[in-house]
């Protein structure tokens, strides 16, 4: 099991014959996802990576039976595409474009809370996702993952392959990895995400990597507080940055005081989560926080 | 981006926002100017006004109160070509390039309105305090019953209803409510059509007379939105901005200055930020946070390197790429062309991991340049943090 996508998930390219689309789905293709088209508006019908082309999401969804889509279409574009995917049904949207305006992706999230609430939205300006030796939706390097136990979810992009290969040369390996996107507005959040693995029994462990700026961390911690079955571990990055600087993401600065990386690590360990407070320590510590489970399992 | 408090007044008017009458005086300004154009002043005082990129301009002396044209002018040569200093600029200020003057207004009481969005909810939310003056954060904490907030809904825009509420929180009555409706309502579509990130009227002050008064505005445009406003894009004062991080933007690189000694060069927002924090870890202290993006180049790594040089406290450079898309190869390549274009004397320590990481680490190897080379993340910046004392020791012999 796994979580949003396996290797059954019927997959489509938004942006298919583009540079960036055709790079990624090449690499998706190769990763052994199980992709069904793409859709280029204008492009209908032609064939590119020996997969069909489409004009419209609706018509890749009526003959391929695509039930998730990765947008590489550019950002004045790309809100657009996501309503385009949720109204013809597809399920798990990755929005991997980064420079969104705000206000835009505030009017999408608003249509998609209410007319597609069953859609999984996952980014914009993110990673994707990957269930390894299953699905490839995104821009992450396939050949880090390994099948295992650990759920990954983060808002950052390189940051969470370095948890990844962690966790790979720990032996854990990982069931699903959600790179939630680094923007102040996104789709799914940590929440979302937890509640989502909390459910799969591939997963026994939770790794969350979070970063400075807004509340997703503490409303996080405060699910968690309320009862999860798996033990979590998490790390916040940014813990020596600025004040009212904007660090690369759009949505990671401290504004009026708000969003420390002391206060959501503060948030989290009281709802006791192994916060680490080294990116180095992630594999290692869910290596540790896993055997114990296991010995507490074992013992009873 | 930022606007000048002058840019938010003129964005605001477009909207029908009513701003005081202003002056706007740069160096090249005719004094005659002065003379002939100072708005009128029923109070016969005017205020001049520092444009920077800054708040609490008054207690740092970029706001000066004067009585007659001669006083005005004499202010703005003062203030002109100077750097204002403000507990929120940094030590080395914010180049004074232009000065507003503004009539001064008799003022009853300091209220506050803003426009921001609101990240928990995904919505803009309009916030208003009877308490302004002051910054918001402070009034949270001293009065936070006198702030209000409204959600606005997408789909609606700013309700009548939800400006009127505002209005009677405020205190306001008669035909102030209706002057304050129009005036939110104005503010909300400004806010929209021009992407705003933040608009802050603060304060909003309430006259004798019982008008309502934009004394100070201050508005923030959504970065991400610049290819659709290229009318305020193109009006961008980059001499407020960090020169450092004004170059790097034109690298396509995102660079903040801090103020350690350890530069680092990583690609990757988030691992940027950890790479800081693992050098925190370590003892050591960040000289920037720098992010060279995903799928960086040869190039790029170049003008960082340049970027990170011009630093003069940095006594060691740490790199941290986790190669996924980008191959580590490329990278090592990248590192020694600009090495040896920047003749670099700093010791450096390279982190390769990922996608083709064993080649990039023989190539930096068998360079022949100083690099040293790593595999483990917290031991390179144990390494970055050793080096640094060192090189910065020997630099002080």
């Amino acid at each position: 099991m796994s979580i949003l996508v396996d290797d059954n998930t019927r997959v489509i390219c938004q942006g298919f014959t583009g540079k960036q689309g055709t790079f990624h789905s090449e690499q998706a293709l190769a990763y052994g996802t199980r992709m069904v088209g793409g859709v280029t508006p204008g492009k209908g019908g032609q064939t590119h990576l020996g997969l069909p082309v489409f004009d419209t999401v609706a018509a890749a969804v009526r003959q391929t039976g695509a039930q998730a889509s990765m947008i590489y279409v550019p950002a004045p574009f790309a809100a657009d595409s996501i309503l385009e995917a949720a109204d013809a049904g597809i399920e798990v949207i990755a929005c991997i474009t980064e420079g969104i305006p705000v206000l835009e992706m505030l009017k999408v999230k608003a249509v998609l809370a209410q007319d597609y609430p069953e859609v999984s939205l996952i980014g914009p300006n993110c990673p994707g996702l990957i269930t390894p030796d299953g699905c490839k939706i995104g821009i992450m390097p396939g050949a880090i993952h390994q099948k295992g136990c650990v759920g990954i979810v983060s808002r950052s992009g390189t940051l969470t392959y370095e948890a990844v290969a962690q966790t790979t040369e720990a032996g854990l390996g990982q069931s699903t990895c959600v790179g939630i996107g680094g923007d102040p507005i996104g789709g799914l959040d940590f929440v979302d995400c937890l509640a989502r693995f909390a459910d799969d029994p591939q997963t026994e462990l939770v790794l969350m990597v979070g970063e400075i700026g807004g509340g997703a961390e503490e409303a996080a911690a405060e699910f968690i507080r309320q009862g999860y079955p798996k033990p979590v571990v998490a790390y916040i990055a940014g813990a020596t940055a600025p004040a009212d600087k904007r660090m690369g993401h759009a949505g990671a600065v401290i504004a009026g005081g708000q969003g420390t990386a002391a206060a959501k690590c503060q948030a989290l360990s009281e709802a006791g989560v192994h916060v680490v407070e080294s990116p180095a320590d992630l594999g290692v510590t869910a290596a540790r926080v896993l055997a114990r489970t296991t010995e507490g399992a074992s013992s009873l | 981006m930022n606007l000048h408090e002058y840019q938010a007044k003129a964005l605001l008017s477009d909207y029908g926002v009513t701003v005081p009458a202003g002056l706007l005086l740069t160096k090249s300004s005719d004094t005659s100017v002065v003379e002939k154009h100072l708005p009128e002043s029923q109070l016969g005082r005017w205020v001049v006004k520092a444009q920077v990129h800054s708040g609490a301009r008054g207690k740092a002396g970029g706001v000066k109160l004067v009585e007659d044209v001669q006083s005005a002018l004499d202010a703005a040569r003062e203030l002109l070509g100077t750097r204002l200093v403000t507990h929120q600029t940094g030590p080395d200020g914010l180049p004074v390039e232009a000065v507003l003057v503004e009539p001064a207004a008799a003022i009853a009481r300091e209220c506050y309105l803003a426009l921001t969005v609101d990240r928990a909810l995904q919505r803009v939310v309009m916030i208003a305090s009877s308490q302004g003056g002051m910054d918001i954060e402070t009034v949270a904490r001293t009065s936070p019953d006198s702030i209000r907030r409204c959600v606005i809904n997408p789909t609606i825009g700013l309700a009548g209803y939800q400006a009127r509420e505002l209005a009677f929180s405020l205190g306001l009555e008669g035909a102030q409510v209706k002057a304050f409706v129009t005036m939110a309502l104005n503010l909300y579509r400004a806010f929209v059509e021009r992407d705003a990130a933040l608009m802050e009227i603060n304060p909003l002050a309430v006259l004798d007379d019982g008008n309502l008064s934009v004394v100070d505005a201050k508005i923030a445009l959504d970065d991400n939105a610049s290819y659709r406003q290229p009318e305020w894009w193109s009006r961008r004062d980059a001499n407020q901005e960090d020169p450092a991080e004004r170059k790097a933007i034109e690298h396509g690189l995102n660079y903040v200055s801090l103020d350690g000694n350890i530069a680092c060069m990583v690609n990757g927002a988030g691992l940027a930020m950890a790479t800081m924090d693992l050098i925190k870890h370590a003892g050591g202290s960040p000289a920037n946070f720098l992010d060279v993006g995903g799928g960086t180049s040869a190039e790029k790594v170049t003008a960082a390197f340049k970027l990170i040089l011009e630093n003069v406290r940095v006594d060691a450079i740490l790199v941290n790429i986790f190669g996924g898309i980008v191959r580590c190869d490329l990278i090592a390549e990248g590192i020694i062309e600009a090495a040896r274009e920047v003749s670099l004397q700093v010791p450096t320590v390279v982190r390769l991991a990922g996608t083709n990481a064993e080649q990039g680490r023989r190539m930096l190897a068998q360079s022949g340049l100083q690099l040293t080379a790593e595999d483990d993340l917290a031991s390179a910046a144990r390494t970055a943090v050793a080096l640094a004392e060192k090189h910065g020791e020997s630099a002080k012999r």
